[in-house]
């Protein structure tokens, strides 16, 4: 196939300029960029929410702010770095990345996939509004309830909570339209001869994610409404008076909950064995295990929730089922984690920052992954359960294990997306000083868990002082390392050395046949794979 | 360089914190466990912890060893891989995941079956029998069984907040004391009654491993055997709004003869208080319970000034309600009068006829008509509130 015939297609493609070509664009990298950059802008708000709370934590003691406003941070952060950071990134992935995998010209569904961009600003709006009336004097803030919403607390809440609510429904429509597109497109629109099983493995990841979505998004949907006609149309879901359970709440909540955190990472194990076989010079090892460890993974995700609240009083048949069930996950992973490192094995590497940032990964997703199943354990979490150590746990796999994974993919598709090299020496100094204050800052975290120390506390007591100063001082260097983040991708965007079509020796895979960018339309000419 | 710095910046700052530093320590484990289940899910941990740590430490080697020997620019050539087909390579292949087959459901999940079979059996062998209630933002505690019996209290956080804003050193347990601890005999099997008047809240002393969520409306259980005596203190750990920070758990656990001892102490306070309320109580000693008993319980959202924190917790100063009549025309307390609000509670107001007795409310109810800037006159006496409750 020859690229000088795709990029003469390019001069055909007319489309409105400035402002109106972003507003009104179907073409999937101009949508796929919009998302990225959603989400990096989001990441920079949800940050910079964390750093306040851990300046607040800094010492024992209320220096910055009341508590309300702390409960009101913590809630915020986590619904934006999941919902307005995490996914975003990786539905921007979806759709630059999926058509050019699997030869396809664009998404399936270009209007919905506009449509499900487009719902994304209004709900970031939603969601930190209230925070900006509350300076105002109009209300009491933003949701202050943690953002798992539990009942009776929601329901005491101000209108921040109907804000978030209406933030999450906007967030559930984007999510599905996206997925509805990813499946369609997959299933319709692979170049010939390439068969599900030929598919990369990043499009397998998105497949299973975009049924989860589809599976799980309507039940949040369904629970956070039924929270809403509780607080204003007398319904008792959730209300014990009326006949209602609270648990109920948690038990809805978390069939999503759970699910969801397939969703962020599954896409992320999509593309880190396809950079593992370009730094690694050798072919991705196990595709057939890996693809059959997404969907064992994909079917336990939605039948292991309770695990999340095990101290809330389950009759003992749930705690044993939903235990065992729980620690069934570590099967596939064990898989997947065996079919990286095999894919390293013998190969002939070499460790640019996208390759740093997937061997960091690994490590650190294996600590957030084995914490996880010390975690199955009924007997020792309620210990941990709703501690430190929990939130500790949670950073190593959301954190290390969702951003981490997506800075190796923006490090390993950014040349072929803007046409120029980053600057190595940056992005390798970004991953040592993220990979070491990332630790510094959740490792003295699982120790403050052991010790007894609560999540969702503005403040604590003495013994608990050293570990969190640490965690304190090494958030704030993990916090503005990620200024250099945005400093490389920016000066990447506006120049730099000129990529090659490959951008990486042993890069293989139909995304790097196309020039570096890639033309506005891609394949015009339709590949054959063999 | 960065390091250093950041090395630099922290002695200084631990330097200036010397006060804070004298209580703080580098724990790294779960706190010594004083019952059965404690100890149990501490064994669990430990071993938990070694075995996860041996499989990422192996796991590790092996990448370290690849990333150092299989380089590009030792020249290392990379080989293709082969799916195991032969019978040994296929055994091979499958050891690791009986490894951890057998770590799973044998090695921890037999221990951990046996542990859930331990921790959620509330009744075998109990010998008394509490109720735990969390409410917003204190727990309540009752003694349903044995000789203490028809005992209850209310256990608040004692921490003042000078300490809180730093405007005074912090106590030794800054933030874990209380006025009312729980008290339990040691070396008996408690059986934990749990359960909440308005948001979900988490009963929880690390030492004893014990956590459970206490749901309003609905009796959740748990147990405690403590088997060394000693104070204990734990933290809500299930997020219930601002002052989730600020609702220690504190546990006495004395000997059995202590135990005797406190029990009847503490039913003698039970009779005085009653006796109590059939006086008549002259402004003074209602004014200065009064104060006692606002700042201990209504301070933390009314403020100590009275002035609130609109519009979540609105003021007592020249409050609507704070300045109305009680009692109409044939002396029954009006609905939506000041005392009906105290007894009663409304949305986030908690009702505190169950949390504070007939002197209690008497002294309050006058307290916030005649101080924080209000001085409405009439006093509120014990026999009153004790009329109003029926």
């Amino acid at each position: 196939m020859s690229t000088t015939t795709v990029a003469h297609h390019d001069e055909h493609a007319d489309h409105p300029t400035g402002i109106m070509r972003w507003l009104t664009t179907t073409n999937h990298k101009d949508i796929g960029t919009m998302y990225l950059t959603f989400s990096l802008i989001m990441f920079l708000v949800g940050g910079s929410m964390i750093l306040g709370i851990r300046a607040e934590l800094f010492q024992p003691g209320l220096q910055l702010m009341n508590p309300d406003f702390f409960n009101q941070l913590i809630g915020v952060h986590a619904l934006i770095m999941i919902f307005a950071a995490l996914m975003p990134a990786a539905t921007g992935f979806a759709n630059w990345m999926i058509p050019l995998q699997i030869g396809a010209p664009d998404m399936a569904l270009p209007r919905l996939n506009n449509w499900g961009f487009w719902l994304l600003p209004p709900s970031a709006i939603l969601l930190t509004l209230p925070f900006i009336l509350a300076l105002f004097g109009i209300g009491d803030g933003a949701l202050a309830t943690g953002w798992t919403f539990y009942p009776p607390l929601s329901i005491q809440g101000g209108f921040g909570v109907d804000f978030a609510i209406f933030a999450v429904h906007l967030l559930g429509i984007s999510s599905v339209l996206g997925s509805i597109n990813i499946i369609v497109t997959l299933y319709n629109m692979r170049a010939p001869g390439m068969t599900l099983m030929k598919m990369p493995l990043f499009a397998w990841g998105w497949l299973i994610t975009a049924f989860l979505l589809i599976a799980t998004i309507p039940v949040l949907a369904g629970a956070v409404t039924m929270l809403l006609t509780d607080r204003h149309f007398g319904t008792h879901f959730f209300d014990a008076a009326g006949g209602g359970d609270p648990v109920m709440f948690q038990h809805l909540f978390w069939f999503f909950g759970h699910p969801e955190v397939y969703i962020l990472l599954l896409p992320v194990w999509g593309f880190i064995p396809q950079i593992l076989q370009t730094f690694s010079r050798k072919p991705v090892y196990g595709y057939k295990a890996q693809v059959y460890s997404f969907w064992a993974i994909g079917a336990l995700a939605v039948v292991v929730w309770a695990h999340h609240f095990f101290t809330a009083g389950l009759p003992v048949p749930a705690l044993l089922y939903f235990m065992y069930s729980t620690m069934a996950i570590s099967l596939p992973l064990a898989v997947l984690f065996f079919c990286w490192i095999k894919t390293m094995w013998k190969g002939s590497m070499s460790f640019e920052t996208p390759m740093l940032f997937t061997v960091g990964w690994i490590i650190l997703f294996g600590i957030g992954g084995l914490t996880g199943l010390v975690l199955a354990d009924v007997a020792a979490d309620a210990q941990y359960h709703n501690s430190y150590f929990v939130v500790a746990h949670f950073h190593y796999t959301l954190f290390a294990g969702g951003i981490m994974g997506i800075m190796a993919g923006v490090y390993y598709w950014l040349p072929k997306m803007t046409g120029h090299m980053y600057n190595e020496k940056l992005g390798k100094t970004h991953f040592w000083l993220t990979a070491i204050s990332f630790n510094m800052t959740f490792i003295p975290q699982f120790f403050l868990g052991l010790a007894g120390m609560p999540r969702r506390i503005p403040d604590y007591a003495l013994q608990f002082a050293e570990f969190n100063m640490i965690s304190s001082i090494s958030a704030f260097v993990l916090g503005l390392s990620q200024l250099l983040f945005v400093y490389i991708i920016i000066t990447c965007v506006r120049g730099g050395k000129k990529a090659t079509d490959q951008v990486w020796e042993g890069a293989e895979g139909l995304e790097w046949t196309l020039s570096s960018p890639p033309p506005y339309h891609s394949f015009a000419e339709q590949p054959v794979i063999k | 360089m960065l390091m250093q710095g950041l090395k630099k910046i922290g002695a200084i700052l631990l330097l200036s914190m010397v006060s804070v530093a004298a209580y703080a320590d580098y724990s790294w484990n779960f706190p010594e466990p004083v019952t059965p289940m404690a100890l149990d899910t501490l064994h669990v941990h430990n071993k938990f912890m070694l075995i996860t740590m041996a499989i990422f430490v192996v796991v590790l080697a092996i990448m370290i060893y690849s990333i150092f020997a299989h380089r590009k620019s030792k020249g290392f050539k990379p080989v293709t891989d082969k799916a195991p087909s032969t019978a040994i390579e296929i055994f091979w292949t499958l050891i690791p995941f009986a490894i951890l087959l057998l770590i799973d459901f044998v090695i921890m999940g037999i221990p951990a079956y046996r542990s859930i079979i331990m921790m959620e059996d509330t009744r075998n062998g109990s010998e008394m029998v509490i109720k735990v209630t969390g409410s917003q933002w204190r727990w309540q505690y009752e003694y349903m069984s044995g000789d203490a019996e028809g005992i209850k209290f209310v256990s608040n956080l004692t921490t003042n907040t000078k300490q809180m804003y730093n405007e005074e050193e912090k106590s030794q347990n800054y933030l874990l004391e209380v006025d009312n601890p729980l008290v339990l005999p040691v070396d008996t099997k408690v059986r934990v009654l749990m359960t909440a008047t308005d948001v979900l809240h988490n009963w929880w002393v690390p030492q004893f491993g014990a956590s459970r969520l206490a749901v309003p409306g609905f009796i959740r259980e748990t147990w405690v055997q403590v088997t060394k005596p000693g104070i204990y203190r734990g933290q809500c750990k299930e997020l219930c709004g601002k002052g989730h920070g600020y609702m220690p758990v504190v546990v006495h656990a004395v000997s059995k003869e202590e135990y005797k001892t406190w029990v009847l102490a503490k039913k003698d306070e039970a009779a005085q208080a009653d006796a109590g309320a059939d006086q008549e109580w002259t402004k003074e000693d209602l004014m200065a319970k009064g104060k006692e008993v606002y700042e201990k319980n209504c301070a933390v959202c009314h403020q100590v000034t009275g002035a609130g924190l609109p519009p979540a917790f609105p003021a007592l100063t020249g409050g609507k309600i704070t300045t109305a009549p009680i009692f109409g025309a044939d002396g029954k307390y009006l609905p939506d009068s000041h005392l009906d609000r105290i007894l009663n509670g409304k949305n986030i107001m908690p009702a505190w006829k169950a949390l504070l007795n007939d002197t209690e409310i008497a002294a309050v109810t006058s307290y916030e008509r005649n101080a924080l800037g209000n001085s409405v006159g009439d006093l509120v006496q014990p026999s009153q509130v004790k009329a109003a409750r029926q």
